[in-house]
């Protein structure tokens, strides 16, 4: 949480007491996710009632730039985080997904709430998508309808622990094969998720046949 | 007594000269008047014209499956108080038709498109009969009666599968498509083609060039939103431009449709109070009430006195916190970039603390129940509000006052912007402060007074000019007003009981229908019930302020410049959780 170098200070290195004031050993990954966890901006995107806990958060008493979400950016090419603050709706979600595949690589999502997390009190209408993580990869979920300010805060803190404990080694962004893109979900008669058009047709057509057999079998 | 006594003047004045055309609805608990759809326009040509229910308040569908037929039902309001008419009318559900009322009352367009979307009524003459919240193309109706969601598991709640005699079940696994989504069986996803959004011809249709257009211009379509900035959330405002001016605007909403409705039709009656907070969630109290009302309207209960008077304070403290934000925000959208919210947001979060003492939670609060509130108010937490309501809010207000009213920049951006005049206030049912800033003095609390606000002293808060500036100004002194109601409500609370009654999980609700409404802070919120005798409301409907506010949008912009459009939304003061429910 504090940005004092001791905390990015490798401490198998004896430095020199004259020079501790100066200098600094560490490693890469630790000064990289050092300055990357410092720095975390979330989009500046709400859905629904869990956006106003996020603006409390974000207002004096709460006030989450203590913790580097310094700035929300409104435009997603400048954002760090996404904090999927509400109730996904079928009409919304692709938005939500084109949004995250405009974010730049590093990138991460937070599922606020129970609706985002789950489909929450709303799961069982027809317009709800069950969790956002049914489309785009969730790096921390926050429980709460909403979760106070005080969660929101704390969800954030554990995705800075999570950024400490990546490695520069592994990361996806820096692999030579491109990223895919999350395919944008259409709206159809239903929300149709593309990922899954082929298991979709073949679900249509049993149970056209099982209306097809069924009245055979009471013949029968 | 003085209402009784109107009413049954409306009953005479309706009954001598629309005799012809209605007749009385006498199924038992219900109330108004059955007319034939081909008698409906001229019946209403003759409630404005003649009788001066010139305000249509709400209008909305109820599907009586085993009858084969869907009633539309309307409510009616004179603009200058009192008590209000309903009249209802059938069609059949297949291929049912009835005349749209819009030539009469503009403010039904957006709530006809609604009941055509969610329940399939169609009306003839309607200028724009498009889905609203669902998205074109969406396969059904969704609350029709024998219309099921994918999840589907019972008709009401509780489901036996849950505890604690079943085991419940991921919803996932129960669907055959593995997800919360239901296919046609003669969709084919392969060859499937999505029909073409229609948004964009109809802004061409209704497009109202500039009168002195010297130069041949192009038009440009810009979306805003629904992810954007300047909206309040996911809505999405259309807009065609001539240069920098609007020449057409359509809204598009339906993002957060979370289902209100049909869930709340499965849910049992006391279920439905924790999904009214999530209405509108900067207001979760006055959801509340008005739910509560409509019910206690049905079941026949009044609240002990002390309840009463909790739930003035709490509405007016939601009312003060409603207001404070939004002038915070309007100040976001004229460019001012949350400094201003910043100063609003602190007051705020201390009208929250008080919610959360009473009702455990900060905005949620899901505080009244049918008869009267949860809990009593700790003594404590009473000093609390006073010191609040006496000290600290007045000098904050003030405050907000003299950095804003007479800032140069604040009123020459929103003066003259955004203007609605008051006949098209009240023909565009726009409600609250809208209505009020446009020379309209119609408050619910003094037009049609509900609970205990016949006995408090306040102002109307009203402005002439129809502007963004009066709509704030008009928000201003609501606050002050909220301060006087308040002021007299702690002196006079009683001790006593809070709730009449047991506290009950489920409550005996008779067969019948009511309209409960209160006034919100962005306007009227009603709760249209339907009961038929059942555990779980057979219709629920809310008149969402926020969503019919709407209707008057395109008016309010029309030839103003782009930038002023953020402002006009900001002063209409929607809240998306309401608008698309």
């Amino acid at each position: 949480m504090n940005p004092s170098p001791e905390s990015i200070q490798n401490q198998d290195y004896q430095i020199p007491v004259e020079l501790r004031q100066q200098v600094t050993i560490t490693t890469l990954d630790r000064i990289y996710n050092w300055g990357r966890r410092n720095s975390m901006w979330p989009m500046m995107f709400g859905l629904a009632c869990c956006a106003i806990e996020m603006i409390c958060t974000a207002a004096s008493r709460y006030d989450f730039s203590r913790f580097g979400m310094e700035v929300m950016r409104a435009s997603p090419r400048q954002a760090d985080v996404m904090i999927v603050s509400g109730t996904v709706t079928k009409k919304m979600v692709p938005q939500i997904v084109r949004l995250y595949n405009q974010m730049g690589e590093p990138k991460y999502v937070i599922a606020m709430g129970a609706c985002a997390s789950g489909g929450g009190p709303f799961k069982e209408g027809y317009n709800v998508v069950s969790g956002i993580d049914k489309f785009v990869p969730v790096d921390v979920y926050i429980p709460g309808c909403p979760p106070t300010p005080q969660a929101l805060l704390n969800g954030l803190i554990t995705l800075q622990k999570k950024v400490d404990h990546e490695t520069i080694k592994s990361a996806r962004w820096y692999r030579s094969d491109p990223v895919p893109e999350i395919p944008v979900p259409i709206l159809g008669p239903d929300l149709i998720d593309v990922r899954r058009i082929e298991a979709i047709r073949q679900t249509i057509q049993t149970l056209a046949d099982e209306a097809g057999n069924r009245p055979q079998e009471g013949e029968a | 007594m003085n209402d009784r006594l109107l009413s049954s003047t409306v009953d005479e004045a309706v009954s001598s000269r629309l005799s012809g055309l209605l007749t009385e609805d006498t199924r038992p608990g219900y109330s108004g008047y059955l007319v034939a759809p081909e008698n409906l326009l001229e019946a209403v040509q003759i409630l404005r014209d003649e009788l001066g229910f010139d305000y249509l308040s709400s209008v909305t569908g109820v599907d009586y499956l085993e009858e084969d037929r869907l009633e539309t039902v309307y409510h009616f309001y004179r603009s200058t108080g009192g008590s209000g008419l309903v009249l209802k009318s059938s069609c059949s559900r297949e291929n049912g038709r009835i005349p749209s009322l819009t030539p009469i009352y503009p403010g039904a367009e957006f709530q006809e498109r609604e009941a055509w979307d969610l329940l399939g009524i169609r009306f003839e003459g309607h200028p724009d009969l498009r889905r609203i919240l669902m998205w074109e193309g969406f396969d059904g109706h969704p609350l029709r009666k024998d219309w099921r969601e994918p999840y589907f598991e019972e008709e009401a709640k509780p489901f036996k599968s849950r505890w604690p005699d079943g085991k419940a079940v991921r919803s996932e696994e129960k669907t055959p498509f593995g997800d919360n989504v239901c296919f046609p069986p003669d969709f084919d996803p392969q060859t499937w083609q999505a029909e073409p959004e229609t948004v964009i011809e109809r802004l061409q249709q209704d497009e109202k060039p500039l009168a002195d257009e010297e130069i041949q211009t192009d038009r440009i379509v810009v979306n805003l939103g629904p992810q954007h900035p300047s909206t309040h959330g996911v809505f999405r405002m259309t807009v065609m431009l001539d240069g920098e001016t609007i020449v057409s605007l359509k809204p598009v909403m339906g993002y957060l449709h979370r289902n209100h409705e049909k869930i709340a039709e499965r849910n049992t009656f006391l279920q439905n109070m924790p999904f009214t907070d999530r209405l509108d969630y900067l207001a979760s109290m006055s959801n509340n009430f008005g739910y509560a009302i409509a019910v206690e309207k049905l079941m026949g209960v009044t609240p002990p006195e002390r309840a009463e008077y909790i739930r003035v304070i709490m509405a007016e403290l939601t009312r003060i916190s409603s207001h404070i934000m939004t002038t915070g925000f309007l100040l976001n959208d004229l460019g001012a970039f949350f400094t201003p919210a910043l100063y609003a947001l602190e007051e705020r979060e201390l009208i929250l603390d008080i919610f959360e003492m009473v009702s455990g939670s900060r905005m949620m609060c899901n505080y009244f129940r049918f008869g009267g509130v949860v809990r009593d108010i700790p003594e404590d937490v009473l000093g609390r509000i006073r010191q609040l309501v006496t000290d600290r809010l007045p000098r904050k207000i003030d405050e907000l006052d003299s950095y804003l009213t007479n800032n140069e920049i604040v009123k020459t951006r929103c003066q003259g912007v955004g203007v609605l005049t008051d006949v098209q206030a009240i023909a565009y049912s726009a409600a609250g402060p809208i209505l009020r800033a446009s020379g309209v003095p119609y408050d619910v609390r003094r037009a049609d007074p509900y609970s205990i606000y016949d006995r408090f002293d306040f102002d109307v808060a009203v402005q002439t000019h129809g502007d963004v500036y009066d709509r704030y100004l008009v928000r201003l002194q609501e606050m002050r007003e909220s301060l006087k109601i308040l002021r007299q409500a702690l002196r006079d609370i009683p001790g006593g009981p809070v709730l009449a009654g047991k506290p009950q999980y489920q409550v005996r609700v008779p067969a019948g229908e009511a309209y409960g409404r209160v006034e919100g802070p962005k306007g009227e919120l009603g709760f249209y019930v339907v009961s038929n005798g059942k555990p779980n409301p057979y219709r629920y409907h809310v008149r969402a302020p926020s969503f019919i506010n709407l209707t008057s949008l395109e008016t309010m912009c029309m030839h103003q410049k782009v930038a002023d459009a953020v402002v006009v939304l900001g002063s209409v003061d929607i809240i998306l959780g309401e608008v698309d429910r």
